[in-house]
């Protein structure tokens, strides 16, 4: 048998992600559990505010992010559930695997769950509360795309130090939502213009803050990553 | 193997068992006064070694013994919580990235993704090695899989899951291999393969510790021995 080269960081993310992906489609169970969570928290959501269209409309942006974050709980917690069966995950880390590059591949497989679970649901919540992608599909992806990474980034790092923990399934959304606030807003307040067009061009702000998140939690996660892993 | 009579119990509470470390990059393994605690029990106490590389160390004692707690510190998953440890003449903790491509542990849990093939679970350990695929075939054959290379894990008896897991450790041709409860699981033509395949890699020069209650098996593989009673190292 041939020696061979371990591959760089990129390479061990783009294997690391190819696996993450196929346990996803092997256990479909798990996908389907999330968007039927997601859809009966959109009916809830709109059940709770009423008949009334303008409200549902006006509410329509925050609903959607709220049904995608309660559901990344399951669905971040459960990522790392599978890692710990048979302790896949120290075999993992004896391979070995670069800690940095779990940390890449399992937040990319996470946001990817999540951008596809909110393109599932998009239409439900289009149907319940009325409303249209005013500025089009583009900017709508662009929003779902940053807003499913600030979810993923911050979340598997908190799904990794909760899942060490016996209390775990309360401790991730304990840790996880104050620290997400201000993605949160910044994504309901993007999607909402979205949805309702964008005369004072704030639009591209709200982005921005995202985008900002984005990159100060996912490099931060990529640093710390290797210490929750090891320490 | 270097190993000292045990002292007394000092003022810490710690139980002692003196060696005699002797720092070389000739030995695989230096065990210099490690200790680990989990909460307030100490699963291994003040315990020091050494053992040259190419040896193979039988390990025994009663469950609870910190057999398992050893073994993964050797593998560099757990950290001391005093003492050092030197593998290669490397330091365990400090160097462990470097040091773990040249360690395999078959432990008690199989390390295997239940919902992957056992082609996958093979496949994505050889593509972290940067190990072509095609050497897979040829392991999952030697391991007795071939027939049942592409069905999920979750459909595998724990003998078989343990045929898997020594195929993974074959294809990283490590240095130091760990085995946990090796035979474990395993039916009579399994005990005889695994046999086999420590005897391959001792021959190969790897530095073999292997953790067992089947004594009589153990003996028969290993050139050295060490005890351990209750976190403690007794010379056997």
């Amino acid at each position: 048998m041939s020696a061979g080269r371990p591959p760089n960081l990129l390479g061990a993310t783009w294997v690391l992600v190819r696996k993450d992906l196929l346990l996803e489609w092997r256990t479909r169970a798990r996908a389907n559990a999330l968007v039927f969570f997601s859809l009966a928290t959109l009916l809830l959501f709109s059940f709770a505010l009423g008949p009334d269209t303008t409200i549902l409309r006006r509410a329509a942006g925050g609903t959607l992010w709220l049904a995608i974050l309660l559901a990344s709980v399951l669905a971040l917690g459960e990522s790392f559930r599978v890692e710990q069966e048979n302790a896949a995950l120290d075999g993992l880390r004896l391979a070995p695997a670069d800690a940095r590059a779990l940390f890449l591949a399992k937040s990319l497989a996470n946001a990817l769950l999540l951008m596809l679970l909110g393109t599932v649901i998009l239409p439900v919540l289009a149907a319940l509360a009325g409303v249209t992608l005013v500025q089009g599909p583009g900017p709508m992806a662009v929003v779902l795309v940053l807003g499913a990474l600030a979810i993923a980034g911050p979340g598997t790092l908190y799904a990794a130090i909760a899942s060490q923990a016996r209390a775990r399934d309360v401790l991730l959304p304990l840790l996880l939502f104050p620290l997400l606030i201000p993605a949160l807003v910044a994504a309901a307040k993007a999607t909402s213009l979205v949805f309702e067009g964008d005369p004072m061009l704030q639009f591209r702000s709200w982005l921005g803050l995202l985008a900002g998140f984005d990159l100060v939690y996912w490099s931060l996660g990529f640093v710390l990553f290797p210490r929750v892993l090891e320490d | 193997m270097n190993l000292a009579q045990e002292g007394e119990t000092r003022q810490t509470g710690l139980p002692v068992a003196r060696a005699l470390p002797l720092s070389n990059v000739s030995n695989a393994l230096e065990c210099i006064d490690v200790s680990k605690r989990y909460g307030q029990r100490w699963a291994l106490a003040r315990l020091s070694f050494v053992l040259p590389a190419g040896a193979s160390l039988l390990l025994t004692g009663h469950n609870g013994s910190g057999k398992t707690t050893l073994l993964r510190l050797l593998a560099t998953l757990l950290r001391p919580t005093t003492g050092r440890l030197v593998l290669f003449g490397q330091d365990g903790v400090a160097e462990r990235a470097t040091l773990r491509p040249r360690i395999a542990l078959l432990g008690h849990t199989s390390f295997l993704y239940e919902d992957l093939t056992a082609r996958e679970n093979c496949v994505l350990l050889a593509r972290l090695l940067g190990r072509p695929a095609s050497e897979v075939d040829e392991l999952l054959d030697r391991a007795g899989l071939a027939q049942r290379a592409d069905q999920t894990v979750r459909t595998f008896s724990a003998g078989m899951k343990k045929r898997l897991s020594i195929a993974g450790l074959l294809l990283k041709q490590p240095q130091l291999a760990l085995l946990d409860e090796p035979f474990a699981a395993l039916d009579p033509s399994g005990i005889a393969e695994m046999e086999q395949h420590i005897r391959s890699l001792s021959r190969a020069g790897t530095t073999v510790v292997l953790a067992t209650h089947q004594v009589e098996h153990g003996q028969t593989l290993c050139t050295e021995r060490l005890h351990l009673s209750a976190g403690r190292a007794t010379l056997a």
